[in-house]
């Protein structure tokens, strides 16, 4: 007689490779993956579209704030603009827009500015607090002006991930709530190269990889399906990342 | 109450019963995905924030692939798991409580008596346990003090506990519903109560275990498939 013990430690066992074996099924994956659909759409429904990420206080930052990622995109054109003190840095917003632009920092500094003091969540489990400061997403968009297919919000980066920049997309929801900003300042400095200099994106309610760093472009898509695997971003496309990061 | 040994009695209610096993595949898969994520960043903190550079209360082992899903790291893979059974584990145990008051579960075999509760009453019980001996003979469908205790624990402190703290961990859900930060301090404070109370179910569970085997596996398991429970000699 197989003895107790041996029976639950081994159905234990099994039950667990079970789970690994699951996920190779498409149709189970399928359901599995639908877990980021039902946490986005309770999530939205228990939200107020511009229901803010908690601000804290100065005296609530963290001592250090650690860079995680890319800690410098290290191509020769990046090396290039950091040795102007990214004067020559230019952010292109185009796609679907009415007025592409192509912006400075000065230009960035210029624009209504909003400052909050949030919590930056990375999806491995850690947290930091930090001051950010630059113009909401929302004003860039306006003046662009948004063509009226225009679904999600795509951001290309310096930094390289096996030889192709670094993307991310939102959609529109987020793009225009108050905390999403374009920020260039940390802690009432430029943006230091680790944190994404000279400027990067914040969507407070969702997980640090949404949060590009190094922003180069800005373009007004329709949908996710041509860029990357059609997954709308980096990690997303390679290595099965929720595209919703609010939980 | 007459139900002489070796009767078979009605057990469990059907809502039980279908909770039970959804309820056990939610905790076996969260407890096994949530170690895998806990392999991500293995320390933690008290507080608001918490990362590499700030100290941590607790540095946790690297757990083994035999107990994460899946058994190879994979953060994504992991999260997909947390994420959709923290879905089942947390509608299935409102629609548990619901059906619970409904069909009174929770007010005929939860509620606790005075007399239960006497210092007699719970040294007799404890020596009972001793004896290996679970059930009052002369109230054999009745669950005992210890197991009344240990289930309102997991039902209403542990599980909702872990639900709330996991709630507090998402970015979105903090916009949405601050107070569940406010109510623990933070989020890497929260993020150590979920990970304390996840030990605790994790511990019921295997104590939970041992017992069905001590007290009979297959009447056990069979009262909790068919609701048909034979009372013990």
């Amino acid at each position: 007689m197989i003895g107790r013990r041996t029976l639950i430690g081994g159905g234990a066992g099994l039950l667990l490779a079970g789970c690994d074996r699951v996920v190779q099924v498409p149709a189970a994956r399928r359901i599995l993956f639908a877990g980021e659909d039902m946490q986005r759409g309770l999530q939205r429904a228990l939200m107020d579209r511009s229901a803010l990420a908690p601000e804290f206080d100065a005296a609530q930052r963290s001592p250090f704030f650690r860079p995680n990622g890319t800690r410098d995109p290290g191509t020769a054109n990046y090396a290039a603009l950091r040795a102007g003190k990214f004067a020559d840095w230019r952010l292109t917003v185009g796609g679907l827009v009415a007025r592409p632009l192509s912006l400075s920092l000065a230009d960035l500094g210029a624009m209504p500015q909003r400052a909050q003091i949030t919590r930056h969540d990375c999806v491995e489990g850690w947290s930091a607090i930090a001051k950010w400061q630059g113009p909401q997403l929302a004003t860039v968009l306006r003046a662009a002006g948004l063509r009226d297919a225009a679904r999600y919000v795509m951001f290309t980066c310096a930094d390289l991930y096996g030889g192709v920049p670094y993307y991310e997309t939102i959609d529109l929801v987020d793009a225009f709530h108050p905390q999403t900003i374009l920020a260039w300042a940390l802690n009432d400095r430029f943006l230091p190269v680790m944190n994404g200099a000279p400027c990067r994106l914040r969507v407070e309610r969702q997980l640090g990889y949404k949060h590009a760093k190094y922003l180069m472009r800005i373009d007004a898509i329709a949908s996710l399906a041509g860029i990357g695997q059609g997954k709308g971003g980096y990690w997303e496309d390679n290595v099965d990342y929720d595209w919703y990061a609010g939980i | 109450m007459d139900a002489p040994p070796g009767t078979i009695i009605r057990r469990h209610a059907i809502g039980t019963r279908i909770w039970h096993w959804v309820n056990a595949v939610a905790i076996f898969i969260l407890l096994g995905s949530g170690l895998g994520i806990s392999n991500a960043h293995p320390r933690l903190y008290w507080g608001r924030y918490g990362a590499n550079f700030d100290p941590a209360w607790l540095e946790l082992p690297r757990f083994p692939g035999w107990i994460t899903i899946p058994a190879s790291y994979n953060l994504a893979i992991s999260r997909r798991w947390h994420l959709f059974f923290a879905l089942v584990l947390g509608f299935g145990l409102l629609a548990y409580m619901v059906w619970s008051l409904v069909n009174r579960h929770f007010a005929r075999d939860l509620r606790l008596h005075r007399r239960e509760l006497s210092a007699a009453h719970l040294r007799a019980d404890f020596r009972a346990h001793l004896d290996f001996r679970f059930h009052d003979p002369e109230r054999p469908r009745d669950y005992n003090i210890f197991q009344k205790l240990s289930y309102i624990l997991v039902i209403f402190v542990a599980l909702p506990l872990a639900i709330l703290t996991g709630i507090a961990l998402s970015p979105g859900m903090n916009a949405a519903w601050p107070w569940v930060l406010d109510l623990f301090g933070g989020r890497q404070s929260a993020r150590s109560i979920h990970f304390l109370t996840a030990t605790g179910i994790g511990l019921f569970t295997i104590v939970h275990l041992v017992l069905v085997i001590l007290a009979g596996p297959l009447n056990e398991v069979r009262s909790m498939l068919t609701g048909r429970w034979r009372v013990p000699e």
